[in-house]
């Protein structure tokens, strides 16, 4: 089984957001880039099917070269190779056609994104992936097994969860539940010294649409201080709930 | 032209979220000099739809379309979309809306942009203002294809009453095996309870309790609310709660009229998952907690002490108010 898991470079959850060049662009000045979130829940999965199952893992971000310290990150956890499209990540239908290619060219079996990147919210990719693609997706994915072609997926829904089959070639949207927090992994320091010799593919873009452009950004509005009730006097929150906030 | 919206039931009853994506698309509809189409699966009360300004339900009633199936309702909405000619599509940011949306602007070959908080800013160019940056901001997004699909966030945009008179004709979408490749086997969900998507109060327990056994509290106040139980990333990681209930930027978004933060101190991740909300209240014994800063009331106190006298108070106040 050959894997692709598709990695997004965002800003590290802890990370205050800003805005410049007048509120048009991110403001990465002081800002720690990560794997994104969900695509690492997916990633160590991957890890689990390479040591499990024998699967060749190979990582894909779409990035400038400022990226490539994340992608040698998913080096040093253990993808055996990497690529980089070396283009802005700047619309979600664009990303995926780039996606689309690398995975024509590359023929993998499953592929692993997140359900979102916390940055921009879009979660489109891996949905347009599988569609350009003609393959099987399974969204907010929180589990999965693969038994010779056949896939038992398990995805969240709203308020609960439904176990899915499919077959391969599949495309995941994955998050936390793929594996548990506790089993990401940090690099150590042998996988980080052979991840230096690990082949890191960098390849031009195709050309592709890009239906949407983010035009402008802002911040959400300052909120007023917090009105305290007393804790020995708790009918008050019902009052001011019911009276002055009107939600109950 | 028309503007066609994506209505989600369960057992044939419209979701509220079936009535927020109307209202929108009857908004957008109306900018755009034009009316609002609907489809509808295996739904019972289709002329309804005309309260929130549908003029026409292309309703679909099928079989195989019983539950959900992304792939294959993805497909009956393209070919709805080239049926009524729409050039908008609306449908709601479900775990359902997300998941067939990408397909379908695939399909299209439009452009998608989901969690849209407001009324379009305009329509020519077509811009929309929807969160990003897990809430902690806002983009103005312009769609330039032919076709716009929009995610509507919920309990954002609202429910809007227009009422228009609705004609429902059968639709027949050409649905083939290549629809059915990806298969539901079983479907497990909580039925007779708030679900954290779309209730309008959500109570939410943190590390603060201390440990799984002291969740009964939480599910009390939950219930004398009508409101759906949720928890901290903590929480979930070690097990005390299903992760189905983990909010914030990893986990679920909430954005529900009311939420009740207990015994969360309130990390960044975690406030950025539930910033939608409009009312924010926190019971934290430490008056230093960072949620103190995003919540709008507060309560410096035990919780094991003050949950139990606001589900007392609050009894009280329902049996005044009945």
């Amino acid at each position: 089984m050959k894997i692709l898991v598709c990695i997004s470079n965002v800003p590290d959850t802890t990370s205050k957001i800003n805005f410049t060049e007048g509120d048009t662009k991110f403001d990465t000045n002081g800002v720690q880039f990560v794997i994104n979130p969900n695509d690492e829940f997916g990633l160590t999965r991957a890890m689990w099917f390479k040591e499990k199952q024998g699967a060749a893992v190979h990582v894909v971000t779409v990035g400038g070269p400022q990226t490539e310290p994340t992608i040698r990150k998913a080096l040093a956890i253990g993808a055996d190779e990497a690529i980089r499209v070396n283009a802005e990540p700047t619309d979600g239908f664009f990303v995926a056609e780039q996606l689309a290619e690398v995975v024509k060219k590359g023929g993998y079996d499953l592929i692993i994104a997140g359900r979102e990147s916390i940055d921009y919210n879009g979660g489109m990719v891996p949905g347009i992936l599988a569609t350009l693609l003609d393959m099987n997706f399974v969204n907010t994915c929180i589990s999965l097994e693969i038994d010779g072609n056949t896939a038992t997926a398990v995805r969240e829904i709203d308020g609960g969860k439904e176990k899915i089959s499919t077959t391969l070639p599949l495309v995941i949207g994955g998050q936390k539940g793929l594996v548990e927090e506790s089993d990401l992994r940090i690099p150590n320091m042998r996988g980080i010294m052979m991840a230096r010799k690990k082949a890191l593919n960098v390849v031009e873009p195709v050309d592709a649409k890009k239906p949407t452009q983010d035009q402008k950004f802002e911040k959400p509005a300052a909120k007023g201080p917090v009105k305290l009730v007393d804790a020995g006097n708790v009918g008050e929150l019902v009052e001011l709930l019911h009276n002055e906030a009107k939600v109950i | 032209m028309s503007v066609l919206v994506y209505t989600e039931s369960l057992k044939g009853k419209f979701k509220k979220n079936a009535f927020e994506a109307a209202s929108y698309a009857y908004k957008v509809a109306q900018d755009l000099g034009t009316e609002v189409t609907a489809v509808t699966f295996n739904a019972e009360d289709d002329a309804s739809l005309g309260t929130y300004g549908v003029s026409k339900v292309l309703k679909v009633t099928n079989d195989s379309l019983a539950t959900f199936n992304a792939k294959a309702y993805a497909e009956v909405l393209a070919q709805a979309a080239k049926a009524a000619d729409a050039k908008v599509v609306v449908l709601s940011s479900s775990a359902d809306s997300k998941f067939l949306a990408p397909i379908l602007t695939a399909k299209l070959s439009g452009g998608y942009v989901p969690n849209v908080v407001a009324a379009p800013e305009s329509t020519s160019p077509f811009v929309v203002k929807r969160t990003a940056f897990s809430n902690k901001g806002f983009a103005m997004t312009e769609i330039s294809s032919d076709i716009k699909i929009i995610g509507v966030s919920s309990n954002a945009f609202g429910v809007v009453e227009n009422n228009t008179s609705a004609s429902v004709e059968d639709f027949s979408p050409s649905l083939d095996d290549n629809a059915f490749t990806v298969k539901s086997v079983e479907v497990d969900r909580v039925v007779g309870k708030a679900t954290i998507a779309d209730a309008d109060i959500v109570v939410s327990g943190g590390r603060g309790l201390k440990g799984p056994e002291n969740w009964n509290m939480i599910e009390d106040l939950a219930d004398v609310l009508g409101a759906a139980t949720a928890c901290s990333k903590p929480v979930s990681d070690m097990g005390w709660r299903p992760h189905g209930e983990h909010v914030g930027q990893t986990g679920k978004p909430v954005a529900s009229n009311l939420y009740i933060a207990i015994g969360i101190s309130g990390a960044i991740q975690h406030l950025a998952g539930i910033n939608a909300s409009k009312v924010k209240v926190v019971i934290n014994n430490d008056p230093e907690a960072p949620f103190f800063k995003a919540a709008d009331y507060g309560i410096v106190g035990d919780a094991f002490e003050v949950v139990p006298e606001l589900i007392e108070k609050l009894k009280e106040f329902k049996a005044q108010n009945a």
